[in-house]
């Protein structure tokens, strides 16, 4: 089991942080990234008004392929977190949590982050180190 | 001060008996009116008293959330960037702004003595008011008292207090072009008032001298003016 990847989209579907863990996925461009969170973002969107139920929806929450799935946490903010994950990965929906913690700790309490950009924050990334560090869960 | 206070100081006690509590008579001052305050409390929590009339003694229950002072403090940090022109004006800033909070610190630390203690106790001396701000000035701000207390060695007139995890800088990640920045300028105004206030001034700085072991680790560095020396020495 492993976790492959993080990505952080902000309200208006950009990509604003991205970071690799676990080999195992092919790599892609930055731009690829870039799409390809643009079109979650999309996607995200219209699933959220499928629900047969009227009112809000949470929209997709778990997208799963073959190899991998990918777990998505949408705030009340707007702001999603996509975890990459091997398909049998228990820990995908407590370890979102804990990285919205920590998003929530050493980025929107950090005064040099403007809201809505790229995440460069060392306090950041140390704190996704010490959760989730080289991507391998048992 | 009223009596409003549930045990005010003996000593207070005939010039302010007379007195009506602060709120009532609201309109003199530039405070919000008592009825806004009551019903902003009563639609908290109940029945607390609001924030003008608690106990200033209580400090077990003054403490405030740690996080809601991180977005105070990061909101702090980007108002004042907005106004500067370089680091050094930055901190300056922030010196400044600590120090109208320093100067309510002695105050409210000398007010907690007096009615605390039977002999309440001011400090005159250098080195027993260093000790006190590293203890009781940092554990009525930040909960706990700093980590060290340190002399200069090169320089007879310097003295640093050590934190090794400043509150204040705790979610702070400061950039690489800002590398020189310390936010514990705050911090340095806080001491710089608390010794003037105590008849000690000195000027206080912030430095980031990061280990290791504690990557926010903050020397606060402490420079006295010649005279205080020379009143040491007269002193002793």
């Amino acid at each position: 089991m492993a976790i492959f990847g993080l990505w952080v989209i902000n309200k208006a579907g950009g990509l604003v942080y991205q970071r690799n863990f676990a080999d195992g996925l092919a790599q892609l461009t930055s731009n690829e990234y870039l799409v390809l969170a643009g079109t979650l973002h999309g996607i995200h969107a219209i699933t959220s008004r499928l629900s047969p139920i009227p009112g809000s929806s949470s929209g997709a929450q778990v997208i799963e392929g073959e190899t991998f799935k990918m777990t998505i946490l949408l705030t009340a903010t707007g702001t999603k977190f996509v975890l990459l994950t091997s398909i049998a990965e228990p820990s995908a929906d407590g370890t979102l949590q804990k990285v919205y913690d920590a998003y929530a700790d050493a980025v929107m309490k950090n005064p040099f982050h403007t809201p809505e950009m790229p995440i460069r924050s060392d306090g950041f990334e140390q704190r996704i180190t010490a959760l989730i560090g080289d991507g391998r869960t048992s | 001060m009223s009596s409003a206070y549930a045990h005010p100081h003996p000593r207070l006690s005939s010039v302010t008996s007379a007195a009506s509590s602060p709120t009532a008579s609201s309109s003199r001052f530039s405070l919000p009116s008592a009825a806004t305050l009551v019903t902003a409390s009563k639609a908290g929590t109940g029945q607390r008293p609001n924030i003008y009339d608690r106990n200033l003694n209580k400090t077990r229950v003054a403490e405030v959330s740690g996080s809601a002072f991180s977005f105070l403090f990061s909101e702090v940090v980007q108002y004042t960037q907005k106004r500067v022109s370089g680091i050094n004006d930055l901190e300056r800033r922030l010196n400044t702004l600590g120090y109208r909070v320093g100067i309510r610190v002695l105050e409210l630390m000398i007010w907690r003595a007096e009615s605390s203690s039977k002999a309440p106790k001011r400090e005159i001396r250098l080195l027993p008011s260093l000790m006190s701000i590293h203890t009781h000035v940092w554990r009525a701000v930040f909960g706990r008292p700093a980590d060290a207390l340190e002399k200069s060695v090169e320089n007879a007139d310097e003295y640093m207090i050590i934190d090794n995890d400043p509150l204040v800088e705790r979610h702070i990640s400061v950039p690489k072009d800002l590398s020189q920045l310390s936010c514990s300028s705050f911090t340095a105004g806080i001491v710089e008032a608390v010794l003037d206030g105590l008849g000690l001034p000195a000027r206080v700085t912030a430095h980031s001298t990061p280990t290791a072991q504690y990557p926010n680790r903050t020397t606060v560095l402490i420079k006295l003016e010649k005279s205080v020396l020379e009143r040491e020495e007269l002193l002793k």
